[in-house]
């Protein structure tokens, strides 16, 4: 892979992104700054920064654009096309401190017209919500896929003697502690509609489920059996919670029915089965089970049934996770000492690996099914990268409050 | 199966730690009992976009008691197996080894004789590989000291067993050398 757009970390409050390996085919494409009368939110820059993360963009710099135009009409096309850009995005931002207005244009350089145009109004408070909507109607319409700008992550971080489980933009920016504790925290899951997260939790001395409603921090405990309560994955449709117990002597794959709290037994059997994670259609559950001496990836139909085996290649593969759109698998791929993220085409059953190792963990897909969000290790930093499902683009993010894990990318 | 060199200087330098007395903050016996941890120690927020964010302590109760242990002077003897406080293990096994055996045996007689007393085995793994299939592999570890306990007659109900996978590494770092010292199940006592 060629170091194309190797840039300089861009620190954030938060979070500082390193692309790390880019696309040949980087589109040059120039935001210029909005005309913004002291809007509190730089949206053009926010704009230029999502972009410029997915790695399919080659963002000109501020101070070889030959003009600031704010809309159209000002633009000299002539001297965008000498400095080779294939688009360009010029807008303005107007507002009383309560309430703006912002209007964009994205623009083809060489057929010198416009692609799209769009004005919106906004509350001060939703300008960096507004501005990666910007960016995902320019992504969608330049790549004809959906951008994955709007959403959030959810991860697990450790500081001060304690661990907490924070929700942040998909970009890093406004990290909120959700829930904090002295003892570990694991594995969180979204809820279907985004409003809830299930996670594991050691508070109480051994490990236990919660639900915690995101907008006013309740939460419930909903298990704490004997032994192991883990691993909890939200069914499709909202209504179910796969998780692995232990309490019938060895960890197993149930599902939680939460309207009536009924328990189904999946899995049985001496061997540790974990892990589960949901097919888009909800029918089946893909899970890790050490049946056949190291851990490898079974599908089970989630109502019972039948395992199938899926992994066959590779020493150990763990913890699989499914594409929103169901084609793809991303697991953990391990040999020995070396773990990395493989995927693995369903039709074709091949399993491609996307990233270097030596200890990553932890796959989640974006929304728009085009990157996957992991978790890292380098020496005893940890940290959160993200690859595109062809492997062509990695993205490093590192969280200036340190050690980061277990990422979970919103629905 | 012999124990290599490098797990008998551990074996050894735990043996001086516990010979210095109550500096092993893992095995709360040996704290005063108002330094449990855990308890009224977790929090959760609501979600908002830039208010203020308020937390509600969660309080826990410790489902296993909680008092200190009380143990006695045996327990800080480096002459005496009963000092040493941890299991280790080989990659991908809960077999406990050899070299073990005498430690857990130890402890088995001590549970028989003080039926008050009662243990939590902690099963740890290493880092490497995916965190919930390490949370199974550490209870794995914890449930085989456990059997071997109640094989020699120790009572169920004087002994717990709780994994926590690798999310409490004794030592930090990438290396066999971390590896072999987190691949563990500590024996740690609470009274009742």
């Amino acid at each position: 892979m060629l170091l194309c757009g190797l840039h300089a970390p861009i620190l954030f409050a938060a979070l500082s992104i390193e692309i790390t390996e880019g696309t040949e085919s980087a589109l040059p494409v120039a935001v210029v700054p909005f005309a913004a009368d002291g809007a509190p939110v730089d949206i053009s820059a926010i704009v230029n920064a999502d972009l410029q993360r997915t790695g399919y963009f080659k963002m000109l710099d501020q101070q070889a654009m030959p003009a600031r135009p704010v809309t159209m009409q000002e633009v000299n096309f002539k001297d965008w096309q000498a400095a080779n850009q294939n688009y360009m995005v010029v807008g303005k931002v107007n507002g009383n401190g309560a309430q703006y207005d912002i209007q964009f244009q994205l623009l083809d350089v060489y057929k010198a017209g416009q692609l799209l145009g769009y004005r919106m109004t906004s509350s001060s408070n939703d300008l960096r919500r507004t501005a990666h909507h910007i960016s995902d109607l320019i992504f969608e319409k330049l790549t004809g896929k959906k951008g994955a700008f709007s959403g959030r992550i959810a991860y697990i971080t450790s500081s001060g003697g304690g661990h907490q489980l924070q929700v942040a933009d998909a970009d890093g920016f406004n990290p909120q502690t959700v829930a904090s504790s002295t003892e570990p925290l694991m594995s969180p899951s979204w809820s279907p509609d985004g409003k809830r997260i299930a996670y594991v939790s050691f508070e109480r001395k051994s490990a236990a489920i919660y639900i915690q409603v995101l907008a006013n921090g309740q939460r419930e405990r909903v298990a704490e059996f004997p032994g192991i309560n883990g691993a909890p994955a939200w069914s499709p449709d909202g209504t179910r919670l796969a998780l692995t117990l232990s309490k019938d002597g060895s960890p197993d794959i149930f599902v939680l029915n939460l309207a009536s709290r009924a328990l189904l037994k999946l899995t049985k059997g001496y061997s540790i089965d974990t892990e589960p994670s949901w097919s888009p259609d909800g029918r089946s559950i893909v899970f890790t089970s050490d049946k056949g001496g190291k851990p490898q990836l079974y599908l089970i139909p989630s109502q019972g049934g039948e395992e199938k085996r899926l992994t066959f290649s590779g020493a150990y593969n763990a913890r699989g996770s499914f594409s929103p759109d169901g084609k793809y698998l991303a697991m953990v791929h391990g040999n020995g000492n070396d773990y990395r993220i493989g995927l693995m085409d369903m039709a074709s059953r091949s399993i491609n690996v996307l990233t270097s190792g030596p200890d990553d963990e932890s796959p989640s897909f974006a929304p728009n099914g085009g990157m996957i969000l992991y978790a890292s290790k380098k020496g005893s930093t940890a940290f959160l990268s993200a690859v595109s499902i062809d492997g062509k683009m990695q993205q490093k993010l590192v969280f200036s409050s340190g050690e980061v894990r277990e990422p979970a990318w919103s629905p | 199966m012999k124990l290599k060199p490098s797990l008998w200087a551990i074996v050894c330098s735990a043996l001086l730690l516990s010979a210095c007395g109550d500096t092993e903050d893992k095995d709360p016996s040996f704290l005063d009992g108002n330094q449990q941890s855990g308890i009224k120690d977790a929090s959760t927020s609501g979600l908002n976009n830039g208010a203020g964010i308020n937390g509600s302590a969660m309080g826990g109760s410790l489902p296993n008691g909680g008092g200190p242990a009380n143990l006695g002077p045996e327990f800080s003897d480096p002459n005496n197996p009963l000092s040493k406080r941890i299991v280790y293990f080989m990659l991908d096994s809960s077999q406990v080894l050899q070299d073990f055996v005498p430690v857990v045996a130890a402890h088995a007689q001590y549970l028989i004789a003080n039926p008050s007393q009662h243990v939590v085995l902690e099963g740890n793994s290493d880092e490497r590989g995916s965190r919930e299939y390490n949370i199974a592999l550490g209870e794995k570890r914890a449930k085989s000291v456990a059997e071997m306990m109640k094989i020699q007659g120790v009572s169920e109900s004087q002994i717990s067993t709780v994994s926590y996978g690798e999310e409490k590494p004794a030592v930090s770092g990438n290396d066999e050398s971390a590896w072999e010292q987190n691949r563990r199940v500590e024996i740690t006592y609470q009274g009742q």
